[in-house]
């Protein structure tokens, strides 16, 4: 132990006596201030384990004064926010689509929750404002591959396409790799281009596609070629295209076969969401009476 | 033969222990690259083997070129210094800092510009992003606190450092160890737990590394000429020995073979969760904190030539500083699975650590009663204590995120970056400079080449850290009530895409500070350079500038 | 003597020193940790949590490789925005088969927690492989060499046995058809699909990456994230029954 502490001149506080390299310590007293802000930290924690699951016991914990839990609060929570959507909630769960629609009140209410679960789960496929990509349709033009009656809409949404979903709209356009020779396949091609008025490939072979496209198209897109919404089968007569109209993509298509999935959302979502995602994508501009 | 000259030199159990041991792990490294189940693994296999081959070609040579006596302790009375590997490590720890901060600005630059990404796997965030942690807390960091505890704990026992081949395989071996962790990283060899991302082998190694450099620096401690243990001493005794209890206990692994680099860690789920953040946070306090500390109680006292303010408060906040942050680790996991009683725990003893991480924060500042005006003339001093008082403000601020209320709001979003950054470029980055800036020109014995450029490297870089910490709170805050805002009908007002794009000026703000604080270390990095590269060897400059003998 | 001076029992003496530094520092880890292995209400109770099959595991490893961690959390929380946006609140026996866990702290991109199933396999091929193609604003990186590279799965049964060892419900069974698994679960139709299914309950067998004749990173990683939050029906979950 250092015997005599020396007192440094520009503090006037003792020092301990030690010298490190050069390095001594001051003996300064613990900063009152900040040992009571310490004690009242100590304080404040005290009282907060008393009000809150705290210690781990042998078989449970401490579970506070008033038991709160955050499982419980978030039931509570989501009750008010039930509670704050109020009658117009009400309304959107037991209105059907038509009746939210035909309700200026409840349609501006409806769109406004569709615009957000709209933005977060749909416009990842069919784009923001769901102006579609390629093989995920545009929902704002009047071209539907299942239809675009408020019933077709919900049926889709609720229930997705090739999505796994029992109650799903379910068939495939199948590979035609193997089926049809790479000719025919070439001429049927350009036979579909030319159906929505796309001029045709020098040479082009239409003859033989239009009796191709009889043989194995018109099952499910027509005989016109305009699509059958039972099946999901595209318009091919129309200037619209899931896939895109070059030739190329429209020949791979023929060769491995058409299949977009979209999920079943009523699987995720609540049912006033899905409602309230029909009526919003009907009013985006293509909805069919 | 240099045998025959001096009969009685004799290899040291060290020396022939090392090259035995290391030669072993070269053949056995050589056998794992054979049978490796991945090109990856095979590549660190024969850097394992390169590595160790190499090694013990250095120690036979080494061993034929030394005199035959081992180096004295002490020379005419005085301490003979053992300064070769803390200079190595000053020299590496410049050397990651550059890379690092580079690695940063690149993963900050890719939130901005998604491109740069590349689209090679070697580029992406994913990848990059533990190699900018990894690099600036471990290789930087870890290579700064290296240094300063190696040079610190001789300083202040007044000893030589104990050991002879083993100071250098902790300073060669923990450097090696950042190359196969950094190297893996790239080659996509991680567990994907933070700031724990090396997988087995590389944890294998750390740990004997580790072990290694805790008996130097305790045996270190055994030779001390002085009655008493250096505050500093604790501090760095502290945040080795909780690395490695913490580095054990995360990285409880299971290798799928021998010869995979794949491994499964022995916990699961939630229990890993904890155990994870257990780790995560204690990183934070003893790596990030208690180490740095240390360097704070050495560097600012002799820099300032004052006495350090209080004993007391060192004993009170360094004990109560290492007991309570150990509790901590739950605030990374609020409102998560974890169950709600840990929670607490975690929220409470973060605000019970506020008052002893100042405590901390008033030791180093009130160092300076009575000196204050060095900070107008010493640019070193100012930016070690602007590093204290970034100290001050992250600590502040962590208790603050701690509360379940702020906590909800701040967690995943960018503030929590505003806050690692605040204490990783305020308090860790500029003690680390003021340190180097000091112990550079003391190891070469040589006067720092220039004041001015560090004045420049200080004010550079302050404004950079201003940019990056103000922008991420911007941008955090503003995520954080993004996602929660809801429309005045009781809707999610705005859509996560919405929000990710929301973050674009502030991650191009982001990343212009990160290039200013990049400039800064070009700066220190050259002026660094011109001292160690100066012809002659210093006069006795300024007291301020060379150790007291 | 004042109580300051008996500090210097740790001062002389760094064994002491030592001792206590490491008494101090154990205190607050046990406290916390422990009780979480014994405590019975940790995990919760819930149906229908079953480990990974070999695919949606070698899939989980592509997922650890990416660090994808870094910007993607699993851990939806208890809160009113995260709970509408994402779907239920996590539960501990969600990641219960989770070595290590992947919660995650930082939320660049939205938490995939209940990704699974909100996609189609084309879509996340097509995300994956360039995530600006289907979101413009994105900012995650591409990942087109998954699609392009060869999952290895040579030594898939090695994990599946690491991980029983570890605690894990892998039977022999399981194990020894592994390798045969992550093919089987990889192909469309496959005749060994009720099988799989039998092993790993609702397990989906197809494949995931629209190359049938190639089994691919892609597949292995599209198939995790298919299975993320499907396993828990919380249509029969009772809120009330795992409060704690
Ligand atoms: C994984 C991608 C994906 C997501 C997400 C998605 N869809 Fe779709 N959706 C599709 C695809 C693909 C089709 C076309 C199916 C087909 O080819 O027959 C489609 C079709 C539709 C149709 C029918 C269009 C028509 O022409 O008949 C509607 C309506 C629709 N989606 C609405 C939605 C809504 C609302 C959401 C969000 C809740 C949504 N979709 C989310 C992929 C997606
Ligand atoms: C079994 C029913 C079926 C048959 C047979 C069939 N298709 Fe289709 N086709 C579909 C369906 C369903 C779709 C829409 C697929 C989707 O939405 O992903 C489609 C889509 C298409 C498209 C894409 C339209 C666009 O907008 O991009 C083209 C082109 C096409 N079919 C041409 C043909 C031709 C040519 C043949 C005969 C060689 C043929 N299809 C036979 C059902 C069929
Ligand atoms: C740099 C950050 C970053 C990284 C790394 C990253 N992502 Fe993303 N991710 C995002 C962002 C931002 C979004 C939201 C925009 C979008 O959908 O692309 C996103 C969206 C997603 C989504 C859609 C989630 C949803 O619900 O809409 C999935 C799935 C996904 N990422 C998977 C992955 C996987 C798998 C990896 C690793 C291989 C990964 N991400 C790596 C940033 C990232
Ligand atoms: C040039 C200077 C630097 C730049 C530009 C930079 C940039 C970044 C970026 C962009 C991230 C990722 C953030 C995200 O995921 O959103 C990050 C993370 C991180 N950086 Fe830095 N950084 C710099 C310096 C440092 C330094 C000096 C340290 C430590 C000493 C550091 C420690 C960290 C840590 C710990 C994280 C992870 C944070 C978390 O997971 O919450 N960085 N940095
Ligand atoms: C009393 C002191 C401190 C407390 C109580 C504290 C508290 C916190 C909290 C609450 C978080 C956010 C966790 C989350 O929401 O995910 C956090 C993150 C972090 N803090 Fe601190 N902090 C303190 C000091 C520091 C200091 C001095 C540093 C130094 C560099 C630091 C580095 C970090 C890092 C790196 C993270 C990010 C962890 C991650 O998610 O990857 N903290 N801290
Ligand atoms: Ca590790
Ligand atoms: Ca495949
Ligand atoms: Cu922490």
């Amino acid at each position: 132990m250092a015997e005599e502490h020396k007192v440094d001149a520009l503090t006037g506080t003792a020092t301990t006596g030690h010298d490190w390299d050069g390095i001594q310590e001051l003996n300064t007293p613990l900063p009152r201030w900040w040992l009571w802000l310490f004690y009242l930290t100590i304080i404040w924690s005290v009282g907060y384990w008393l009000v809150y699951p705290a210690w781990p016991l042998l078989t449970t914990s401490t579970q506070g004064l008033f038991g709160w839990h955050a499982r419980e609060a978030i039931v509570t929570d989501m009750q008010e926010l039930q509670a704050k959507r109020g009658p117009m909630m009400a309304q959107l769960s037991t209105a059907s689509v038509a009746e939210i629609e035909g309700n200026p009140q409840l349609l501006d209410f409806a769109r406004a929750v569709g615009r957000v679960a709209f933005a977060d789960n749909c416009a990842p496929c069919h784009g923001a404002g769901g102006g579609g990509a390629k093989g995920y349709p545009n929902l704002n033009d009047d071209d539907w591959l299942w239809g675009g009656k408020l019933a077709d809409i919900q049926q889709t949404i609720t229930h997705g396409v090739r999505s796994g979903d029992d109650q799903g709209r379910s068939g495939n356009m199948p590979p035609f790799n193997g089926v049809l020779k790479p000719n025919e396949i070439s001429a049927v091609a350009d036979y579909a281009r030319s159906l929505s008025g796309l001029a045709p490939e020098a040479g082009a072979d239409l003859a033989l596609g239009k009796k191709v496209f009889a043989d194995n198209c018109a099952v499910c897109h027509g005989p016109d070629g305009k699509g059958n919404r039972e099946l999901g089968s595209a318009n091919l007569t129309d200037k619209i295209w899931l896939y895109g109209s070059d030739k190329q993509t429209i020949m791979q298509g023929i060769l491995n076969g058409r299949g977009g999935v979209m999920p079943n959302w009523g699987a995720r979502l609540p049912e006033p969401t899905i409602k309230a995602l029909t009526v919003y994508v009907h009013t985006l501009g293509g909805g069919e009476k | 033969m240099a045998n025959a000259i001096a009969p009685q030199k004799t290899m040291t159990i060290g020396e022939g222990g090392s090259a035995l041991a290391l030669a072993a792990l070269a053949l056995l490294s050589i056998v794992v690259a054979a049978k490796a189940y991945t090109p990856e693994y095979a590549f660190h296999a024969y850097l394992f083997a390169a590595a160790s081959i190499a090694s013990v070609f250095v120690i036979i040579n080494r061993y034929f070129d030394r005199p035959a006596e081992p180096a004295p302790l002490e020379i005419n009375g005085k301490p003979n210094y053992n300064f070769g590997p803390v200079k190595f490590s000053s020299v590496a720890a410049v050397f990651w800092g550059l890379a690092g901060f580079t690695v940063g600005l690149i993963i900050a630059l890719q939130l901005a510009f998604p491109d740069l990404n590349l689209g090679i796997p070697y580029t992406t965030f994913g990848r990059l992003r533990p190699l900018h942690t990894s690099a600036v807390i471990f290789a930087f960091g870890g290579n700064v606190l290296i240094a300063t505890s190696f040079y610190v704990v001789q300083r202040t026992c007044r000893a030589r450092l104990a050991g002879d081949i083993a100071p250098w395989f902790v300073v060669l071996g923990y450097n090696f160890f950042i190359v196969i962790a950094g190297t893996g990283y790239l080659l996509g060899i991680t567990q994907s737990k933070e700031y724990a991302e090396p997988e087995w082998y590389s944890d294998l190694f750390l740990t004997i590394v580790w072990v290694t450099y805790f008996l130097v620096f305790l045996a270190t401690i055994w030779r001390r000429k002085e009655p008493h243990i250096y505050v500093a001493n604790w501090f760095y005794l502290a945040f080795i020995l909780t690395i490695a209890v913490l580095h054990l206990g995360n990285n409880a692994a299971v290798p799928v073979s021998l010869f995979s680099p794949k491994s499964y860690i022995v916990w699961s789920g939630v229990q890993d969760a904890m155990v994870q953040w257990w780790y995560g946070h204690n990183a934070v306090g003893f790596f990030l904190t208690a180490g740095f500390l240390a360097i704070m109680y050495y560097f600012i006292p002799k820099r300032a030539e004052r006495p350090v303010y209080s004993y007391r408060l060192s004993i009170i906040h360094f004990w109560a500083l290492i007991f309570l942050y150990i509790w901590a680790g739950p605030h990374h996991l609020h409102y998560t699975a974890l169950p709600d009683w840990a929670q607490t725990l975690g929220m409470t003893f973060s605000i019970m650590l506020w008052m002893p991480s100042w405590g901390g924060m008033i030791n180093g500042i009130m160092t300076l009663s009575g000196a204050w005006d060095k900070l107008r003339t010493d640019p070193v001093l100012r930016m070690m204590v602007v590093s204290v008082a970034f100290y001050g403000m992250s600590t502040f601020e962590g208790p603050m995120m701690s509360v379940k209320i702020v906590n909800s709001l701040s967690h995943y979003t960018d503030w929590t970056i505003g806050h690692v950054h605040s204490g990783a470029l305020g308090w860790v980055g500029y003690v680390s400079f003021g340190a180097l800036y000091c112990l550079i020109p003391w190891l070469w014995n040589r006067p720092l080449y220039s004041l001015k450029l560090v004045n420049w490297h200080f004010w550079i870089s302050t404004i950079g850290i201003v940019l990056y910490i103000s922008s991420m709170w911007v941008s955090g805050i503003l995520q954080g009530l993004m996602w929660r805002a809801y429309t005045n009908l009781g809707f999610l007002e705005y859509s996560f895409v919405e929000t990710v794009e929301a973050m674009h000026p502030f991650y191009v703000i982001r990343a212009l500070g990160g290039l200013l604080f990049l400039a800064g270390a070009i700066v220190m990095a050259w002026n660094l350079w011109k001292t160690v590269t100066a012809a002659e060897e210093a006069k006795p400059a300024g007291v301020a500038l060379a150790p007291a003998e | 003597m004042s109580l300051w001076q008996k500090h210097a029992i740790f001062e002389k003496n760094s064994i002491i020193l030592v001792i206590g530094i490491l008494v101090v520092i154990a205190i607050g880890g046990l406290v916390e940790i422990v009780p979480l292995f014994y405590l019975k209400n940790t995990i919760e109770k819930v149906e229908g949590v079953r480990p990974y099959t070999p695919l949606e595991l070698a899939g989980r490893n592509i997922y650890v490789r990416e660090g994808c961690y870094l910007c993607h959390s699993q851990m939806i929380r208890p809160l009113r925005d995260e709970v509408e946006r994402y779907g239920h609140y996590s539960l501990a026996a969600e990641s219960m088969y989770d070595r290590p866990f992947q919660w995650g702290s930082k939320r660049t991109g939205p938490d995939l927690a209940r990704v699974g199933g909100k996609y189609s396999d084309d879509w996340h091929r097509d995300h994956l492989r360039n995530p600006r193609s289907v979101v413009p604003g994105s900012v995650m990186p591409e990942y087109g060499w998954l699609a392009r590279t060869d999952l290895d799965f040579s030594h898939i049964d090695n994990d599946l046995k690491t991980l029983a060892l570890e605690g894990e419900p892998y039977s022999p069974e399981m194990i020894a058809s592994a390798k045969q698994d992550v093919v089987t679960q990889s192909t469309t139709d496959s005749a060994d699909a009720t099988d799989l299914a039998k092993r790993y309950p609702k397990a989906q067998a197809r494949d995931y990456d629209g190359n049938p004749g190639r089994i691919t990173e892609a597949d292995a990683l599209i198939a995790y994230l298919q299975m993320l939050g499907t396993q828990v029906d919380f249509k029969l979950y009772d809120d009330k029954a795992n409060i704690r």
